[in-house]
């Protein structure tokens, strides 16, 4: 690896990207120039870190500190105190929620000290960009195991032995999918990265591609030996173009350093792996669907059976695994079966990576041992809930999942387990809702989401979805009567027991599971005509009390101009205001414009 | 369409006819022609079922199927507001609402004056930034409401400083 004194991590996924990181590093190089240390510090801009509500992050080794919310003008200091000095700059390093103590290592702080990286050993540790990092810390190493040490079957053997399962979803054992792989004889076969992570609010996927793309291409190449398989594609989701570039640098280099193209180690096994872009539909995360869209065509699921294994990409065996899952494989061949099983439960083995959003303090992405419960994941590593609200729900497998409630927050997490309680491991998106959301309007934006992304291949989703949609717009709206419920039921046990694939399988989940759950709020809009969680526009009103001193703050900010002064007389005799019901569009502007002493405008 | 239109064709076939095998080469190549045009109208499309060999009606089909093409020209100011579940619970809605009410637009559309696009996104994936936006491919985390007039304002002083 890197030769100087020290060397400088600064996060480069797409989060760190977004708040800032890339003018840290131009400041950073400038002032390191300055001070005239240029050539004694490595700069590296690694894969993701995680901790993306405190982004942009900086590491510095060999001390290993984890400086937070970097900005471009905190490096001169960054420079001259730590790296100069040797000591701390203490206000940009993390600081305990809790004790208000400053952390100096990642692994004093709560975020990370729970979490058990896997599938993101090598992400924010090496440059994505350089495959002798990679090769540094034992990459490609599994492969020339599997290519010299290890059948076809042994191989097979050794993910069956693991009991790794499909990360993607729906958990199926990974081992077997490549026996099926194997087993049918055929000259030409395929393998396929499923990278096409289209939950809104997930971003496992991406993160490790963009940290870490070498260990999702190096296993691609074991699985292609494992099935007898000479192509790889990588079906990635157009709109992440900093994935899509490290993937194709790291594919260039290795065919450059021989680890993909012909002969591969001297071993006569040929591989290479190109990559595809998706253009933006939900349902091509479903195999079939996403094969057809390889093929050019529009992205409609295919009747199973044949399967993939049999009849996959231009009608040859295909084995399709997701990022995640690929990103284990070369950690159990180097380790073994037993090292990965060590960690997780008896049926879900290993770890899963999380991406942690919404109402949460901590938002960023993790990785824990399968059979972690949700309450460490919300209250230990996502430090809770901002502002001191209470929680609600967590909702998890994206549009596909459902929303778990308070009383099943210590469910360890595993596949079946999630499950069990009406909702999914999905790919691992979990957004955390507080006391402001109204489990009504969720479930409605959900069901949104699937109408617009159904193909519209079998009726039960593409009719079905929309209906359901209907009426829970019509109930968001104060317009929903008590049998609307009965059908929303009805409907969502059709569209899941009728439909094709998986999309349709799963998704009235967030409107089954709430209607569990959180019966009393839909009953609340149905029969009462209220929105406890006053999210839905039309079942609240926004009205001025007595307290109001006429300061006329909020009639200047309303955009429809329907705050007048035509209330009741202020004790220095000026008129108080009134909002004009007819006129208001809800937009609440006006109340938190309202002096916080005064505290005049309600929501009711 | 612009006038040099002619050499925006002749890029487009020179990546068609560089293409090792047209089988299954739809969207990559509609990928392209989005890239070299900015939309996909309709002449673009019966060009591309000319040289790929196959109907107008497959082309149109499959392009309509997925969300990242589209057929209409786009404002020069790009508003993409990021509508993933992370930035709605932290009140991605309200944004678009406000971005609707002072640019007098719906979402999803390109305002008359050819000045505007306003979109909802799915998700860009930056959460613990959320509500984001992205404007002209500049991103913009943690908005409130208020924040969102002074972007409008930046964007119309930087067309007139043009």
């Amino acid at each position: 690896m890197h030769k100087t004194r020290l060397q400088i991590l600064i996060c480069g996924g797409t989060g760190c990207i977004s708040s800032g990181c890339l003018d840290v590093e131009e400041q950073l190089i400038a002032s390191l120039e300055k001070h005239g240390i240029r050539d004694e510090v490595t700069i590296i801009k690694a894969g993701c870190f995680g901790f993306c509500e405190q982004g942009p992050i900086v590491k510095v080794y060999p001390d290993n500190t984890f400086y937070v919310k970097v900005h471009g003008d905190d490096c001169d200091e960054l420079v001259s105190e730590h790296l100069l000095k040797g000591k701390h700059v203490d206000r940009l390093l993390f600081k305990s929620p809790i004790t208000g103590e400053s952390c100096h290592h990642h692994m004093d702080m709560a975020f990370y000290k729970t979490q058990l990286r896997i599938a993101l050993m090598h992400c924010g540790m090496v440059d994505p960009e350089n495959i002798e990092d990679y090769i540094g810390v034992g990459g490609y190493e599994a492969l020339a195991k599997c290519l010299t040490e290890y059948t076809q079957q042994e191989i097979i053997d050794v993910v069956k032995a693991s009991g790794l399962r499909g990360r993607g979803g729906a958990g199926f054992p990974t081992g077997n999918k490549w026996q099926f792989g194997l087993n049918n004889q055929n000259d030409k076969k395929y393998i396929i990265c499923n990278a096409d992570e289209g939950d809104p609010g997930a971003f496992m996927d991406r993160s490790i591609m963009e940290g870490d793309p070498h260990a999702v291409i190096e296993a691609m190449a074991i699985a292609g030996r494992a099935i007898g398989a000479d192509e790889g594609v990588v079906y990635i989701r157009a709109e992440y173009p900093l994935a899509v570039n490290r993937l194709r640098i790291a594919i260039a280099q290795a065919e450059k350093y021989g680890m993909l193209g012909d002969n591969i180690m001297n071993s006569g096994f040929n591989f290479r792996v190109r990559v595809n872009l998706g253009a933006g539909a939900f349902v091509c995360g479903e195999e079939t669907a996403l094969i057809n869209s390889l093929e050019g065509k529009r992205g409609e699921p295919r009747l199973r059976p044949p399967f993939p294994a049999q009849k996959g990409l231009w009608n040859q065996p295909t084995v399709n695994c997701n990022v995640e899952t690929y990103a284990c494989i070369p950690l159990i061949i180097n380790r073994g079966p037993e090292w990965f099983k060590q960690y997780g439960t008896e049926k879900s083995p290993g770890t899963k990576v999380f991406a942690l959003a919404g109402k949460i303090n901590n938002v960023g992405l993790i990785e824990v041992p399968m059979g972690t419960t949700l309450r460490e994941v919300i209250f230990e590593i996502g430090g809770g809930i901002p502002k001191g609200k209470k929680f609600k729900a967590i909702q998890t497998g994206g549009p596909s999942g459902g929303c778990i409630c308070e009383k099943h927050l210590d469910v360890g997490v595993d596949f079946d387990t999630l499950t069990s309680i009406g909702s999914m491991m999905g790919s691992g998106g979990m957004i955390v809702m507080d006391e402001d959301d109204c489990m009504v309007n969720i479930a409605k934006f959900y069901l949104e989401f699937t109408v617009e992304e159904s193909c519209g291949k079998c009726t039960p989703c593409r009719i079905g979805n929309t209906r359901m949609y209907e009426i829970l717009d019509r109930i968001t709206k104060g317009k929903g009567k008590p049998e609307d419920l009965v059908e929303l039921r009805e409907l969502g046990q059709t569209i899941k027991d009728a439909s094709l694939c998986g999309l349709g399988n799963t998704a009235p989940n967030p409107v089954l599971s709430t209607l569990n759950y959180f019966m009393d709020e839909y009953e609340a809009h149905v029969l009462h005509g209220k929105c406890p969680a006053g999210a839905c526009k039309d079942l609240v009103n926004f009205v001025i009390t007595d307290k109001c001193i006429a300061c006329s703050l909020c009639a200047k900010v309303c955009p429809v101009n329907c705050i007048h002064p035509t209330g009741s007389e202020t004790p220095n005799g000026k008129k108080r205001f009134v909002i004009d019901h007819e006129a208001c569009i809800k937009c609440g502007a006006c109340l938190p414009k309202c002096p916080p002493k005064i505290g005049a405008i309600i929501k009711e | 369409m612009e006038k040099n239109e002619k050499a925006l064709f002749a890029e487009l076939d020179a990546h068609i006819d560089a293409l090792p095998s047209k089988q299954g080469a739809l969207i990559s190549v509609l990928h392209k022609a989005q890239d070299i045009f900015g939309y996909l109208p309709r002449e673009v499309q019966t060009h591309v079922a000319q040289k790929l060999d196959i109907p107008a009606s497959k082309v149109y089909g499959v392009l309509t199927f997925y969300s990242f093409f589209t057929m209409t020209q786009k404002g020069k100011n790009r508003v993409n507001v990021c509508m993933g579940t992370a930035c709605f619970v932290r009140g991605a809605d309200k944004i678009l609402h406000k971005f609707e009410r002072d640019l007098n637009m719906k979402a999803n559309t390109t305002s008359e004056d050819g000045l505007w696009s306003l979109d909802a996104l799915r998700c860009i994936g930056a959460c613990g930034l959320a509500p984001i936006i992205t404007v002209n491919g500049k991103s913009h985390g943690r908005l409130v409401e208020d924040d969102v007039t002074g972007i409008i304002e930046a964007c119309l002083a930087e067309e007139g400083g043009k």
